[in-house]
């Protein structure tokens, strides 16, 4: 097990480099670098510029260059947002934390009803209820998320009974701690309810089809003629192997969470990393960009890991290979 | 591509149906010099946020009118944006009713519109704030949004199978290679990719630039995917005795590749194709959306919904706002159906 761990660590390492690189390359096509801004800055003085051109080894040829920028990455220093005048790691530190708990929000919930329902869905296949379910995850999966969220807000100002906009009320500073968390959570719901909403339809399709594939498998048949009550041959032995396929794919799940994040974000104004990327590109503002997609990409490579690992708990199989 | 159809009606009526309401959309969006009753912006300053018009038969005094005709409306509240009936003035709808000139499928010049009144306003999805009609609005923004679909998956598909193709064929290195830079960029979040990669570019361009600009940020972030599935379809049909002979014939590789390969995945690509468009119309809806796409005055279904962004006011007294995103579930909801009815059609198992 711990091998297996080991091995896949270091599957991830040229993809990690791949990442920086590609978002290097990508700093380095826009136009004008990193200290045009800085220059055009009265509150900068050229000595500084100085010292920071020789810390990202501007006067060297490009290759040289991603090599100090690297470094820099991995000590955590991504440069200075030129709208903020602090430095971006300060400024995702912020955001990410948002962002995590919206996400984590939304794919514990995403699961905790899907996995069900998709069990459900199956079992119920081609009965009213089970055509019923599909059509709603038709139009789960259609859906946008942008437009589902601002159906929302269009519910949420004519009745107003949840907040709407940033993580906290006002009279957040002198709350204790419990009513502190229960204020937070109360200002996820909205955000974290579309991006449920939108996730499910996906996911709850892909579990009913793994498992109708599994029911129809022949150990079934025999858990069948054995006599076993149906919970059981469902919940003991059909749910274990149909749920295989689903951890596969919790990594791209992942990704799109934090696309569909981004985007939901924005509209119902919760302050994460989405919000945060568009502010960076509508200020042009290039480091804050590259930074806010390289550490997206770290999220999704830590969950790739961290769905491969829960795979090969579940699954013997690969563990051994 | 008519028993395709055909058989699409017996097995799914759903995405039979589906697949006229795109051909609908398509061509209401091709057709709208045409149907729209007004230019795309013009501004009606006096009818800013106006409520949809309602079309009567029946007067105030249950009259029954053969001619279907509007009351004409009257903006009683500028702050509140309340309009007033104003009962006693009944607007008979005319079909080709006179109107500005303007050039028709860039062809000719017309002044005659296909339908509306000669007092009084018919906005059947409503105003905007600037008080222009949304219906003719969604009408010129389906071109853009519709289109981008088609042309992006396009552009994706022919990288997807040129990069699939290449690695699938010739395995090895290259495959390897390939295949790691597909991960790389499958392993940023698209959203986030998106927005960078507009980043790089700068935020005032020409609309037309802006266009080429979404369709080649969509294809880019879409490739990878693709690649990824029809490298595994070129994979295992290679070993298929007929590559084999074709290879004995002396054919060039990419004769073999392009010409029996690529053909072998059509009735997966096909599937594949109408169920990734969504994908694009979703993204250039994003981007326009965030103020990123096509820039005012040019209606696209993205940017005519930016308005309702952070703006409760405008969210919570006019809903009609919220037509252009009915719009594009739609479609999405369209395409979905139609490409798992194609999945059923398409599979040899099936038939």
């Amino acid at each position: 097990m711990r091998q297996y761990i080991f091995k896949r660590l270091i599957q991830f390492i040229p993809l990690l480099l791949g990442m920086t690189f590609i978002s290097f390359i990508i700093i380095q096509i826009a136009p004008g670098d990193y200290f045009t801004q800085l220059k055009m800055n009265p509150e900068i003085s050229p000595e500084t510029i100085e010292n920071m051109k020789k810390l990202f080894g501007l006067d060297k040829p490009i290759i040289t260059q991603y090599f100090y920028w690297l470094k820099n990455v991995f000590s955590f220093n991504l440069g200075e947002s030129f709208t903020y005048h602090v430095p971006v790691s300060y400024l995702i530190k912020i955001r990410l934390k948002n962002t995590l708990a919206l996400s984590i929000f939304s794919i514990f919930l995403t699961w905790i009803i899907s996995i069900p329902l998709g069990i459900f869905g199956a079992v119920k296949e081609g009965k009213f209820i089970g055509k019923f379910l599909s059509f709603l995850a038709y139009i789960g999966i259609s859906i946008p998320s942008f437009f589902l969220a601002m159906l929302f807000i269009f519910f949420i100002s004519k009745t107003g009974f949840l907040p709407l906009g940033g993580t906290t009320s006002l009279f957040y500073e002198n709350a204790s701690f419990f009513e502190k968390f229960l204020d937070y959570l109360k200002h996820l719901l909205v955000p974290g309810l579309i991006l449920t909403l939108t996730g499910i339809g996906s996911l709850y399709r892909l579990m009913k089809n793994n498992f109708l594939e599994v029911l129809n498998s022949p150990y079934i048949f025999t858990a069948y003629a054995k006599g076993l009550p149906e919970w059981k041959i469902y919940l003991k032995h059909a749910l274990r192997n149909a749920i295989n396929p689903m951890i596969t794919i919790f990594g791209y799940e992942l990704s799109s969470i934090l696309s569909g994040a981004g985007l939901v974000e924005i509209i119902t104004g919760w302050p994460g990393m989405g919000r945060l990327i568009l502010e960076g590109v509508l200020s042009s503002d290039l480091y804050l960009v590259m930074a806010s997609l390289l550490i997206g990409g770290i999220l999704l490579i830590i969950g790739n890991l961290f769905s491969d690992i829960l795979l090969a708990i579940v699954d013997p199989r690969i563990r051994l290979r | 591509m008519k028993i395709i159809l055909k058989r699409l009606k017996k097995r799914n009526k759903l995405s039979y149906i589906s697949f006229w309401i795109i051909i609908f959309l398509y061509l209401s969006a091709l057709l709208a010099d045409l149907i729209s009753p007004y230019p795309y912006n013009k501004q009606f300053r006096d009818y800013p946020l106006c409520p949809p018009t309602r079309i009567h038969f029946f007067d105030y005094n249950r009259k029954f009118h053969l001619r279907p005709f509007v009351y004409e409306i009257r903006l009683v509240n500028p702050a509140l944006n309340k309009y007033e009936i104003v009962k006693e003035k009944k607007c008979p709808i005319y079909f080709l009713v006179k109107g500005e000139r303007r050039k028709i499928l860039g062809l000719f010049y017309s002044d005659r519109y296909l339908f509306g009144t000669k007092e009084g306003k018919v906005f059947l999805f409503g105003t905007d704030i600037h008080g222009r009609d949304i219906f003719t609005r969604i009408l010129y923004g389906a071109r853009i949004s519709l289109s981008i679909g088609i042309i992006g998956v396009s552009i994706s598909f022919f990288l997807g199978f040129l990069i699939g193709g290449i690695s699938g064929y010739f395995g090895g290195k290259i495959d390897n290679f390939l295949m790691r830079l597909v991960e790389i960029f499958m392993m940023f979040p698209s959203f986030y990719l998106m927005l960078s990669l507009r980043a790089v570019f700068p935020l005032n361009l020409s609309s037309f630039q802006i266009y080429l600009l979404i369709v080649i940020i969509l294809s880019l972030i879409g490739w990878a995917g693709l690649a990824r599935i029809i490298r595994g379809m070129v994979l295992s049909i290679k070993e298929e005795e007929y590559i084999l002979a074709a290879r004995a014939l002396g054919l060039s590789t990419f004769r073999i590749i392009f010409k029996h390969i690529i053909p072998n995945t059509f009735s997966y690509t096909i599937t594949a194709i109408t169920l990734s468009i969504p994908g694009y119309i979703l993204g250039e809806s994003a981007l326009s959306l965030l103020g990123l796409g096509i820039q005012e005055p040019y209606p696209s279904w993205g940017n005519m919904l930016s308005v309702c962004v952070g703006n409760l006011r405008v969210l919570s007294n006019a809903p009609w706002m919220l037509t252009p995103g009915f719009f594009i579930f739609l479609t999405i909801i369209c395409f979905n159906f139609l490409g798992d009815g194609l999945r059923d059609v398409l599979d040899p198992k099936n038939w």
